[in-house]
């Protein structure tokens, strides 16, 4: 057997921020052609890793060879130039581009002065055609799917002439059917010499795609291991540095009464399309009901509906006996709703406020948080300890804007809010979507904790492991519609898979 | 291109016209009043178009500029001092020293620029703040030079204000010599085409002006540097990953500007007439600003809305040419402090968003941090 060729080796990065040691002695090599698994919780210093080989950021100490050569990386510059491609989690796309533009954005072509947008055009097209990567040159980026920005990223670096690239956290943003592509498309590159680092905290996507693991915790590397080696409880042990539960301990639980009930209600979204059609359904007292779908399926304005953020144009909802249908949301929340919405951090926080202040806004219009009309600062401060400590929130203070927290610890920020009052119904539309495992760990058993006190749970998540795992019944949504419920221990992945991807159901 | 918005601004044109064409006829042909009043109007519009994509290279690379009005001024009477200095002191000949007072001016609204650049790229201070720095800096500086160095005791020029050395030549297109052996003996003729050709002779700031729109047009939409420029304003960390100095490229684009607005303040002083008042500018850079949005931050865009301002000014000026004439029902229009104020109320009314909704730079004023 032949040595494989190491095409970059980081040797002993350590890199210092203000307060946090980000990498400690780090060593990680990749091989060409394949792909190498980070993995690690927010925070254990995989992005700095990156952001260091990428140029973003200049080591203390350590030393980076690219293809067996001392390298001196200053800048995102002299990484392009030694044939490191970077696709960062939050996508580097201009929206108001086209895919030509942002594609040689920084590397154009120019005739006679002027872009030549004809010759980028070609280009890409081959690119396109070599590595199975369909993108439109002429397209403008904003309005394309997720899917398909993320495959211009990558396109970007393949113009560059990138053999080394490094997907951040690729498949954060992508439902499973575009992750499935994306690890297509990774194959695709490996097989063709590109060797790719694949950032990440999903344990399933690691054993299935990578070659070799590399975990890091707290800025250090752990272990080097094998997918053949290893399984999801030693890779999440490693990880998070404790014995992990995977798998939600739920104790068989007798539902009460209907709390939640909606009859044929039918949303349109701000395009005035109609996104939700006559769906039916109801949660009782002490169960989870969960939603499975892919994303974009009416889930969104089916929870904007029930929370009171868009009205219905028909149905009618009850929630505890009580008709709220297009009620507002403060009704709705009095009624006894509480609400984690899908986006945290438009929907769920005021970034710009404090920790405190975001803890009491369901209720910070009554007492103790009110009195006769002017907020009661000590009683704000209290509730917020007593929440910081009873949600285990890592914050330096309760005073500390809400936006400088992670987003495991922001997610926490609202789950105490909307947990600790007296709420007869949960809605968790993606309460765990781009958390880390100890987080999404936290906030299941939170949410089976509502669901053994009695109370009614929504839950809608594209991850199907996530409604397998916590759902009483399960209901599939497709285009508008829910499709099949079923008793969530008799029904297995492909069945809800094939429902999901829009299979004729026979029986409901 | 957004057809509503040109047809807006065409049907605006249209209506300021035709007001002077009825006010007007009783005194002249129509088509005298309408170029004469074209003539006038691109002549006002240049300051605003200048100001207007000076506003246009600063925002798109994402750096909001209210100080153009502040760089307007300054540049106007540096622009004026200069001449004046090299023209007296130094004895140069007046058309020279004309010529440098324009450079004077265009490095003037650079330098000004490079202070808002400092402010708002290296040192991150609120924009609106650090433009509105500028613009008091402007008022207190030129005001107390103009007063000190004409006016105070050790003044070179001892108390009376020198005679500037002119202003700039209106250049002549030959439109009448072209067409004479078309029209012949036929005396209407020529003088029709005697008219229409007012319209094309301009001063070398006006015509550069609208030489400089579709430059910038060109540049913004088909070059390296325009592409780059509108990364680094739509989203400055995508730029800087494809390996794009963001710093650079606002600084750069922050400066030239600067040096539009400078060019905008030569017209005042050095173009249309030789003289400095305190304040001349008179909002002019803040209507500029309108222009720029209402334009939807394209050069052609803002250069046409620039056209709208010019035509409510042209206004303005003919009603004054035409007071005795106008109606008694109209009697309004002899009020020129009514009719100055049309392009306020254009302004209050383009900026509603009644006519379209205009988009800014996504990062419009949003400091890079890294």
């Amino acid at each position: 057997m032949t040595e494989p060729t190491i095409v970059l080796e980081a040797k002993g990065i350590t890199k210092q921020f203000p307060g946090v040691l980000a990498n400690d002695n780090v060593n990680f090599d990749l091989r060409k052609g394949e792909i190498h698994a980070l993995l690690g919780e927010n925070g254990a210093g995989k992005s700095t890793l990156m952001n260091l080989l990428y140029g973003l950021h200049n080591p203390d100490k350590g030393e980076i060879d690219v293809n067996g050569k001392t390298a001196v990386i200053h800048s995102p510059n002299d990484s392009i130039a030694l044939g490191i491609g970077m696709v960062h989690q939050h996508f580097m796309l201009i929206p108001v581009f086209t895919v030509a533009e942002n594609v040689m954005l920084g590397d154009e072509s120019v005739k006679n002065g002027s872009l030549d947008r004809v010759a980028v055009a070609a280009r890409i097209t081959e690119i396109s055609k070599q590595y199975g990567l369909d993108v439109d040159p002429n397209a403008l980026v904003g309005p394309l799917p997720v899917g398909i920005q993320q495959r211009v990223e990558i396109v970007k670096t393949l113009y560059r002439n990138a053999e080394i690239v490094i997907l951040d956290e690729p498949t954060a943003v992508l439902t499973p059917q575009e992750a499935e592509d994306l690890f297509r498309i990774m194959r695709d590159l490996t097989a063709r010499g590109v060797s790719i680092i694949f950032i990440t905290h999903k344990l399933k996507e690691v054993l299935a795609v990578a070659d070799r693991i590399t975990v890091m915790r707290a800025g250090r590397v752990i272990n080097t291991v094998k997918p053949s080696e290893t399984d999801s409880a030693q890779l999440a042990n490693m990880m998070v540095g404790r014995q992990v539960i995977l798998t939600v301990d739920k104790k068989d639980h007798e539902a009460a009464d209907e709390v939640l009930k909606v009859e044929g209600i039918t949303v349109r979204d701000q395009r005035d399309l109609e996104t939700v059609h006559n769906v039916s359904f109801s949660v009782r007292g002490g169960e989870v009901l969960g939603i499975a779908g892919v994303q974009g399926n009416g889930q969104t304005e089916l929870s904007e509906a029930l929370t009171g953020l868009r009205r219905p144009t028909g149905g009618k909802v009850t929630i505890a006996g009580k008709d709220l249908t297009g009620k507002p949301p403060r009704i709705i929340t009095e009624a006894g709703l509480g609400h984690i919405p899908e986006d945290r951090q438009r929907h769920g926080l005021v970034l710009s406020y404090s920790v405190a202040d975001n803890m009491a806004l369901c209720d910070y219009y009554h007492a103790p948080f009110s009195s006769r009309g002017v907020i009661q600062p000590k009683a704000l401060d209290e509730n917020s300890r007593k929440l910081i400590s009873a949600f285990d929130v890592r914050t330096p203070s309760p005073f500390v804007n809400a936006g400088k927290l992670s987003g495991g610890n922001q997610q926490k920020v609202i789950v105490a809010r909307e947990l600790s009052r007296d709420v007869k119904l949960v809605i968790a539309n993606q309460p765990t979507r781009g958390l880390d495992v100890g987080s999404i760990e936290y906030i299941h058993s939170e949410i089976i904790k509502m669901r053994d006190r009695g109370v009614a749970v929504l839950l809608i998540s594209a991850e199907l492991d996530e409604i397998m795992a916590l759902s009483d019944r399960i209901a599939v949504m497709y285009r508008g519609q829910i499709v099949a419920v079923v008793d969530a221990k008799q029904t297995t992945r492909e069945q809800l898979g094939l429902w999901m991807a829009g299979a004729h159901v026979e029986t409901a | 291109m957004d057809w509503k918005r040109f047809g807006f601004i065409a049907l605006i044109i249209i209506v300021l016209f035709g007001v002077v064409v009825l006010v007007g006829q009783v005194k002249q042909p129509p088509l005298l009043i309408i170029t004469s009043m074209l003539a006038t109007t691109i002549a006002v519009a240049t300051p605003l178009t200048l100001g207007a994509l000076s506003g246009v290279y600063c925002e798109r690379s994402g750096v909001v500029n209210i100080g153009i009005e502040g760089m307007m001024l300054t540049a106007a009477f540096f622009g004026w001092l200069g001449a004046i200095y090299m023209f007296h002191i130094f004895e140069l000949p007046a058309d020279i020293s004309i010529a440098l007072g324009v450079l004077f001016a265009v490095l003037t609204g650079g330098l000004m620029a490079l202070l808002h650049a400092a402010l708002s790229i290296t040192f991150k201070v609120d924009q609106i703040i650090g433009g509105t720095v500028i613009n008091i800096l402007a008022i207190g500086l030129t005001g107390f030079l103009n007063r000190q160095l004409f006016f105070g005791k050790g003044s070179v020029f001892e108390g009376s204000v020198p005679s500037s050395p002119g202003v700039l030549p209106t250049i002549h297109v030959p439109i009448t010599e072209l067409f004479t052996s078309v029209c012949g003996s036929s005396a209407t003729c020529l003088q029709n085409v005697e008219a229409i050709n007012r319209v094309f002779d301009q001063k070398p700031i006006a015509m550069g002006a609208i030489v400089l729109v579709f430059i910038s047009h060109y540049v913004l939409f088909n070059t390296r540097w325009g592409l780059r420029t509108r990364a680094v304003g739509e989203h400055p960390k995508a730029a800087d990953t494809v390996g794009i100095n963001v710093t650079k490229m606002r600084y750069a684009n922050v400066i030239i500007g600067g040096m539009f607005a400078g060019l905008a303040g030569a017209y005042f002083t050095i173009e249309s007439v030789p003289s400095f008042e305190p304040l001349l500018t008179n909002g002019r850079g803040f209507i500029s600003l309108a222009a720029m949005i209402f334009g939807n931050w394209t050069p052609i865009g803002a250069w046409a809305a620039a056209l709208v301002f010019g035509a409510s000014q042209a206004l303005l000026i003919n009603m004054q040419i035409y007071r005795d004439v106008i109606p008694p029902n109209w009697a309004f229009l002899q009020e020129s402090y009514i009719v100055g104020l049309t392009p306020y109320i254009l302004t209050m009314f383009i900026l509603t968003g009644i006519i379209g909704k205009t988009t800014p730079p996504a990062a419009d004023g949003v400091p890079y941090e890294k």
